[in-house]
């Protein structure tokens, strides 16, 4: 194949993988915004979402605070800036790391999930088999995960940015003799009301990508376990993939404001 | 199997001039098959021939290239969301492999449009759920196992029991012996008959397991290379002077159908 094809074949793919992405998005969306809706599945899966997923985001949100903080006090320390370490780890946590780690951690756990519970229902005929029960597999089995992935991040979000800090709290009255309570009065001067907002409208927005990826790959998913398994990989690395992306979207379109 | 099932004259269910291809293999070229009220029609031919894309195309789950797909006389081709779903109440299937939400008890399997479509509250729905498995042969004790707790002859009873639940007007059944032991199997075509004649509905079957054409099917029609080339009441197969359906019912390697499809 010449490579003028090649490209041409690929962005013609990228196109055609893009629309149907974008037109999955509509019909869940549009399912999840108008009756009859499955509230009995939205709860479900907001435990299975959220509740489950509050001891990996900690664990993760605790580890970072503290690492961060100690890089900081390194780095600080080449110009005399120690003492402004707090700070420096409340904004990195709240704008950034809150957000994406959390998306990150529910990209590998949710995804990952999702698309393979749905591609087993694709690949048994379970789908087929809610379409013949009057029932549509968009409203049943899609909005309810949209819908609990959008509400549950950003919650998430707001445990891991007060784990997170806490992690950094932690390293720094243990070991680097800060004062307590006089880091965590730094900390909350310090914070405004934006840095943690423009982190939970983020998080909002990954968690759409993850409930998203996770639902499209397994919806489509063909070819028996072998699709399983290339869904649900599919489902991880493009949902962390768009995580990144949109995360640099959304920071440069927040950053002029 | 008689006793007709709603008004009005014409077939229950009929496909015209469907057509289907995926990608550049033709699967369906031009399928015309109709089936009157309250009886029971089996589609025989072999392995790739098209029968599981015809009854998907029937029931609804895929769209044809060209060619309607009518239900009492009204074309539902393009028929979608709140219509379409209106429409499947009309419906019931039992899919090859029961195709059970392995997630919900049996009993929510088996209720699972009273409780999600129709909105029955769930002591009622239970009930009904309960006496549509004693139909089937299972009893309460079956009702809060899950699917994977059950066998496969159990799940197959399972799946008849959810698709006849709500009393639907046309029963369609993807290839129901499948997979079953000979025993089981019969059980399973027991089974059929007894719930298409207590319903008085259409049935529609696909299927290449001979025993089980004979015993659910009223009439029997065979689908091969896209097309039906022959039709005619059960009791005429034997007779049928059609070479695709002679090689078929006798299951012989050699004559005009060719294997590799």
């Amino acid at each position: 194949m010449n490579p003028v094809q090649a490209v041409g074949r690929s962005t013609l793919g990228m196109a055609r993988t893009a629309g149907a992405v974008a037109l999955f998005a509509g019909r869940g969306v549009a399912a999840a915004l108008t009756p009859p809706l499955f509230l009995g599945q939205l709860w479900r899966q907001l435990a299975q979402i959220g509740y489950f997923s509050l001891p990996v985001v900690g664990l993760t949100a605790v580890f970072t605070g503290a690492a961060l903080a100690l890089n900081i006090y390194t780095g600080g320390g080449r110009f005399n800036a120690e003492q402004i370490m707090p700070q420096i780890v409340a904004l990195g946590i709240t704008r950034e790391l809150g957000p994406v780690l959390a998306a990150l951690m529910l990209a590998g756990r949710v995804s990952a999930a999702i698309a393979a519970e749905i591609g087993a229902m694709r690949a048994t005929e379970q789908i087929d088999a809610l379409r013949t029960l009057s029932t549509d597999p968009f409203r049943y089995l899609v909005a309810p995960r949209l819908a609990a992935a959008v509400i549950v991040l950003p919650l998430l979000t707001v445990v891991a940015d007060i784990i997170g800090i806490a992690g950094g709290w932690s390293v720094a009255v243990a070991s680097l003799n800060f004062n307590g309570a006089l880091y965590v009065k730094n900390t909350w001067d310090f914070l405004q009301s934006w840095d943690v907002v423009s982190g939970l409208i983020k998080s909002a927005v990954f968690g759409f990508i993850v409930a998203l990826m996770g639902c499209y790959h397994g919806y489509n998913a063909t070819g028996g376990a072998r699709g399983v398994g290339r869904a649900t990989t599919h489902a991880v690395v493009s949902a962390a993939i768009l995580i990144f992306a949109s995360d640099y979207l959304l920071t440069s379109v927040f950053s002029h404001k | 199997m008689t006793g007709p099932m709603g008004t009005g004259a014409g077939p229950k269910l009929e496909l015209r001039g469907v057509k289907k291809r995926f990608g550049g293999k033709v699967v369906l070229d031009g399928v015309d098959i109709a089936v009157e009220r309250g009886r029971s029609l089996v589609i025989i031919g072999g392995s790739g021939q098209g029968k599981s894309v015809t009854l998907k195309i029937a029931i609804g789950l895929m769209r044809p290239d060209a060619g309607k797909v009518l239900v009492d006389g009204r074309d539902v081709t393009r028929l979608g969301g709140a219509a379409r779903r209106a429409l499947a109440t009309q419906f019931g299937m039992l899919f090859q492999g029961a195709a059970l939400f392995d997630s919900l008890s049996v009993w929510e399997n088996v209720a699972f449009r009273l409780v999600n479509a129709d909105r029955v509250k769930r002591p009622e729905a239970r009930a009904r759920a309960v006496a549509a498995l004693g139909r089937v042969g299972l009893g309460p004790e079956v009702a809060d196992l899950y699917p994977g707790e059950l066998s496969g002859g159990m799940q197959k009873r399972v799946g008849l029991a959810r698709a006849v639940a709500a009393e639907p007007a046309i029963l369609f059944f993807d290839e129901p012996t499948t997979g079953l032991d000979p025993i089981n199997a019969d059980m399973i075509n027991d089974l059929i008959v007894e719930q298409v004649q207590r319903l008085g509905c259409t049935a529609v079957s696909i299927t290449h397991d001979m025993v089980s054409a004979r015993k659910i099917g009223d009439e029997i029609a065979m689908l091969h290379n896209g097309q039906i080339v022959w039709r005619g009441p059960t009791a005429e197969i034997d007779d049928s002077g059609n070479p695709y359906v002679d090689q078929f019912i006798h299951g012989r390697a050699t004559g005009p159908i060719t294997g590799g499809a």
